[in-house]
């Protein structure tokens, strides 16, 4: 925690980011206009994907947990709770007189039900599996056990008790994500699974769901049975879905948008400059990298070839001038700033340029290439700009540096998705990881044997047993051991080569008071509110 | 006349059952499907999906199942926007693609037609040239780079219209879209619109008439015009094409809910009913649109109506 | 005097079209040699250089490089081979298509005439874009692919125009003549019609190549252009509008050099159409 501080510390003073015009006075009209990315998929809490659905789930729902404007996990509709000696068994006491939007009762037995829609595999959650720390989870999902067997109880209507498989301290923050949410059962029973429209939703969150006009916009209003709806001041917030984001700077800049869920890097030196303090840039627990097939050549029991091209890429070069300070390099897989732990940087990450290409040279040269003989590699990445920058790139490098002939293969999304799961036509790959919650594992389980995006095809069996093992350790300070050890030996096998950690970039404007830099990148609207500013023009 | 154009209807069926066919079997040979994504799926939840779906069926039991619910109408479920059926979606973006073409196709033929005539009565002149010149350029630049173009001075530099979105009702979203969309059809009606009118101004019976003494003008907008639309009636099925595809772009830079992102957006996320459906509906417009002008074409030229 | 040297002799005339034809060689001729003129290749990148700088003639990018640090003017250069590569190839697919679809329909006439051209209603009602795009989508993309895609939309237009020729040429004195002396259709086809055709199908091809540049350019917006690190004035043109406040230099090049054979093409188009019907001849 005290690592992740100090970095949102580091950027702030990069960026010179201060709190925005707190003096003025907020203005009547409190309406809030959000860039959002893509169009959700769903606004169904066990049944949303990505980012910019969970953005506006989060407003309209409340989960146990939640997070504070500074990344900390807070009471939510749980007012406290315990936790037993062993760690696997979570009490919470839910506040008084919740209610569901309809103004019906919020009770336990929602929570239980919720809970176990979520992981029921006919509701079809893509991200049923976060849940499967709790006891029994994987049973259910495999359909061994009927989902009442789920250890989620409501011994009253006032309490939630979850029992856990395996110590797991990560949970709390987890119970903040919508798959985690409760479930409203009269509308699950009245509208199946189309209950989440507006006129029909009924939600628990500081929000109600208004209107929603498909690749237009979500119209929300606040919800005045939420328990703390004294305290919240945004009436009204519209989410506009923007997939070109050139599109939204531009609707940004006409003051259409109050903040953009992204910028365009490409321009994200001309948008410091313009926009100064409204350019809001903070640590974010996601990870870019490249993967190596390893069950095909070039990259088969190749272990010097992938050092070579590991080391013979200038990241300062890809951050500095590629993403334009828009990321952090990197040269550990797991990010930096992850709870309890300390990324694995290898020694050879502090050398100057030449040391690290003179000793990539020789790898090269001991893998048994040369100029006579180079390296022809093909370079796979799904359709993307920043993708295809970054990839033009690294294969410059290898190319100026090393002698690599790199073949770039561009491919639609999905089929790019099709291959990478084969491991038949790949030989390197781009890949990405963004945290589901905040602990290493989210990140290492990825390259154990059985885990489904082992996209690199890894194989060990010591990786595998001592994340095995810290499944099952309760004393964090060993679990931490346990896993930094884990990833050292990923990063002497190399099946990934890790490029750059993310960072969450908006822009919002200087009239939007509360909106704080957090690693979750969650900006609750309940915690937001318009003030009166110079520039500000009328809303629309 | 009639039985010609009730043929033409009748070749819709054939027409869009080959559309929805070539689409339907295209979209399911790609690789990749809907519910693939950067996590990997336990395949419990993957096969509760397809259930949902029917994806779990043979091809050709899809294929007909999806024929029959067509013929009632029915354009199924979307497979990305969950919850919402496809023809819902298209009752919500047609409006805003038919109105930002039928817009953008109007203001071309004004501007266009108003064009061309100026040209076409001052042939070799400098009006003519300037005409020329202007239709010239504006055929060989993108709408992809005009519309940023539009947006940066109309939206951020003057701050006269919305830089995009769309609220039903409020017109002024649809300005510089119309604009961007009509750009290259009003250079195009203006070239063709100038070329027909000086090869029927040509004509021996126009000649006698300029002989007689009339005004440029009135030979024009008297005698000429009418005949001289024959092309420019022939153009409006490839205009209409040229609209819908340019549709794609600005509805994309403009942030527009119509059914062109919807088309590429589906494409992208396999939405298999939503891009059926989206092109089924382009099929249908583009048949329908062929036929009003067979009408026009049968009202303007009196051949055609004496056999 | 022949009929090829009587239309050169009245395309001549055109003082526009005679210009925009030597522009048009020019910028052929420049996209063949451009490219060893400059130091750079079209992939070099400077590490350590400054990237993103505008046009100067001190450091050889004399066009400014763009975002990443490559040189403009080489990259215009390449863009406009592949354009151009493309636009012809896809305008000589068509062109094959649609000459000898029309020109069978035209000859033969009668139901299968009717049959054909019914078949062509069809085609056009089918929104053949969209088809592309979903193919490109679909099966990845390589150039090949963009043009033979591009050059089946377009012979729909050729197989008309062709057939509207035939037609008239069909009732001309030396075609009922090669008839009556015998000749089998497929000879007085190849020898008779098709070489008349020529004047027509000179035309429509000039008109189509800029149309050809379009549609790939339109591809390039939607991503589904040429692999990286190869390039098209459409993906330059893409990239730069992206990137026109901060690189306005790596819009401005291509745009202007693309919009400016555009206009070649289609003053050339003009001239010969005028030159081939000679009522409207000054």
């Amino acid at each position: 925690m005290r690592c992740r501080a100090l970095l949102a510390g580091a950027l702030a003073l990069l960026w010179s980011i201060g709190v925005s015009a707190a003096e003025r006075a907020p203005v009547a009209q409190q309406v809030l206009h959000h860039g959002n990315g893509s169009e959700p998929n769903a606004l169904d809490p066990h049944r949303v994907e990505g980012v910019s659905a969970n953005n506006i789930v989060r407003d309209l729902f409340e989960g146990l947990t939640g997070i504070s404007p500074t990344g900390e996990v807070i009471p939510a509709a749980a007012a406290q709770w315990t936790i037993s000696e062993d760690g696997r068994i979570y009490t919470f006491a839910l506040r008084e007189n919740l209610r569901w939007s309809d103004g019906s009762a919020l009770t336990a037995e929602d929570f239980v039900a919720g809970f176990q829609r979520s992981i029921n595999p006919a509701t079809g959650n893509t991200f049923a599996q976060m849940l499967s720390a709790i006891d029994n989870a994987d049973a259910v999902l495999k359909g061994r056990v009927p989902v009442t067997a789920l250890g989620v109880s409501a011994p009253d209507a006032r309490t939630v008790v979850i029992r856990l498989a395996a110590p797991t301290p990560y949970l709390l923050g987890l119970l903040s994500h919508p798959t985690a949410f409760p479930v409203h059962r009269p509308s699950l029973e009245k509208w199946g699974r189309d209950f989440a429209r507006p006129g029909r939703l009924v939600s628990n969150g500081a929000y109600v769901l208004k209107n929603w006009v498909v690749q237009s916009q979500i119209e929300i209003a606040r919800n005045p049975q939420y328990w703390n709806n004294a305290n919240t001041v945004v009436e009204r917030v519209f989410y506009h879905p923007s997939e070109d984001i050139n599109a939204e700077l531009k609707r940004y800049a006409a003051d259409e948008f109050d903040s953009t869920y992204e910028i365009p890097l490409v321009q994200a030196k001309a948008l410091r400059v313009r926009y100064g303090k409204e350019l809001h840039v903070a640590a974010y627990l996601g990870s870019y990298f490249y993967g190596f097939n390893l069950s095909k050549p070039p990259f088969k029991g190749n272990p010097k070839l992938r050092q070579a091209l590991t080391m013979a890429i200038d990241r300062e070069v890809i951050v500095g001038k590629v993403m334009n300070g828009v990321a952090l390099p990197a040269y550990s897989y797991v990010p930096s700033g992850t709870w309890n732990y300390t990324p694995q940087v290898p020694d050879w990450a502090a050398w100057p340029r030449e040391k690290k290409l003179a000793a990539a040279r020789r790898l090269y040269a001991e893998a048994g290439y040369s100029a006579a003989n180079p390296l022809t590699v093909e370079l796979r990445y799904n359709t993307h700009d920043d993708h295809k920058r970054i990839a033009l790139v690294m294969a410059a490098m290898w190319k100026q540096w090393l002698g690599v002939n790199t073949r770039l293969i561009n491919e639609e999304f999905k089929v790019f998705l099709q291959n990478r799961k084969l491991h038949e036509v790949t030989q390197l790959f781009r890949s990405a990881w963004i945290s589901d919650y905040d602990d290493a594992t989210s990140f290492l389980d990825l390259q154990t044997t059985t885990h489904g995006r082992n996209d690199s095809v890894y194989r060990n069996p010591a990786y595998d047993a001592l994340l095995q093992q810290a499944a099952t350790t309760a004393d964090i300070a060993a679990r931490r051991a346990l896993l930094e050890q884990a990833e050292r030996l990923l990063l002497i096998d190399l099946p990934v080569l890790p490029i750059y950690t993310y960072v969450s970039k908006h822009l919002v404007k200087p009239w939007v008071a509360g909106w704080q830099d957090n690693s979750y990148d969650y900006h609750y609207s309940k915690d937001l509110q318009v003030l009166a500013h110079p520039e500000r023009r009328a809303a629309r | 006349m009639m039985r010609h154009a009730a043929k033409r209807l009748l070749m819709a069926v054939p027409t869009l059952l080959v559309l929805v066919t070539l689409t339907f079997f295209l979209m399911r040979l790609a690789p990749g499907g809907p519910f693939d994504r950067e996590r990997s799926l336990p395949p419990e939840i993957e096969k509760a999906l397809a259930a949902e779906y029917h994806l779990d069926e043979s091809l050709p039991k899809q294929y007909l199942r999806y024929l029959g619910n067509l013929l009632q109408g029915d354009l199924g479920p979307s497979f990305q926007y969950e919850g919402f059926r496809v023809s819902e979606l298209i009752a919500t973006g047609l409006p805003v693609s038919l109105a930002l073409g039928a817009l953008a196709m109007g203001l071309a033929l004004l501007i266009g037609g108003a064009m061309g005539i100026l040209a076409a009565l001052n042939h070799r002149r400098l009006p003519d040239y300037g005409v020329m010149s202007a239709a010239l350029l504006g055929v060989s630049i993108p709408s992809y780079v005009v519309a940023p173009l539009l947006v940066l001075v109309f939206a951020i530099g003057l701050r006269w219209l919305p830089a995009g979105g769309w609220v039903t009702g409020r017109w002024s979203d649809l300005v510089l879209p119309v604009m961007a969309l009509a750009l290259p059809q009003i250079s195009a009606i203006a070239r063709l619109l100038r070329g027909s009118l000086l090869e029927v101004l040509q004509q021996p019976y126009l000649r006698t008439a300029r002989a007689k003494g009339l005004s440029p003008a009135k030979v024009i907008l008297r005698h000429a015009l009418k005949p001289a639309l024959m092309p420019l009636v022939s153009y409006l099925g490839p205009a209409t094409a040229g609209i819908l595809t340019g549709s794609v772009v600005v509805e994309q830079v403009f942030n527009l809910p119509g059914i062109g992102r919807y088309f590429v957006q589906g494409a992208l996320n396999r939405d298999y009913t939503l891009v059926l459906g989206v092109v089924a509906v382009y099929g249908t417009m583009i048949v329908l649109f062929n036929f009003l002008v067979d009408l026009a074409y049968g009202a303007l030229d009196p051949r055609i109506k004496t056999a | 005097m022949s009929p090829a040297r009587l239309l050169w002799q009245r395309f001549r005339a055109h003082r526009a079209a005679m210009v925009a034809l030597s522009v048009l060689m020019l910028i052929v001729l420049a996209l063949c040699i451009g490219p060893w003129l400059s130091p750079f290749a079209v992939d070099s990148i400077d590490f350590d250089g400054e990237w993103a700088t505008p046009p100067s003639t001190v450091n050889a990018h004399w066009f400014g490089t763009d975002s990443l640090g490559r040189d403009v003017f080489v990259r215009v250069l390449e863009g406009g081979r592949i354009s151009l590569l493309v636009a012809f190839a896809a305008t000589l697919v068509s062109l094959l298509i649609g000459v000898g679809y029309g020109a069978v329909a035209g000859y033969f006439g009668g139901a299968l005439d009717a049959w054909m051209m019914r078949t062509v209603d069809i085609l056009y009602a089918l929104p053949f874009l969209f088809l592309v795009i979903l193919l490109m989508v679909l099966f990845g993309r390589n150039v090949v692919l963009v043009f033979v895609a591009i050059g089946a939309i377009n012979w729909l237009d050729m197989a008309r125009v062709v057939r509207g020729q035939v037609l008239a040429l069909k009732q001309r004195e030396f075609v009922l003549a090669a008839h009556t002396h015998g000749m089998d259709s497929a000879a007085i086809l190849l020898r008779h019609i098709v070489p008349n055709l020529a004047g027509v199908v000179m035309v429509t091809v000039t008109l189509t190549i800029p149309q050809v540049i379009l549609t790939e350019s339109f591809l390039s917006f939607l991503g589904l252009g040429v692999q990286e690190p190869a390039t098209s004035w459409g993906t330059l043109i893409n990239e730069g509008a992206r990137e026109m406040q901060t690189t306005p230099w790596a819009l401005l090049f291509p745009a202007a050099l693309m919009a400016l054979t555009l206009l070649c093409f289609n003053l050339i188009g003009d001239a010969l159409r005028d030159a081939l019907d000679p009522r409207d001849a000054p």
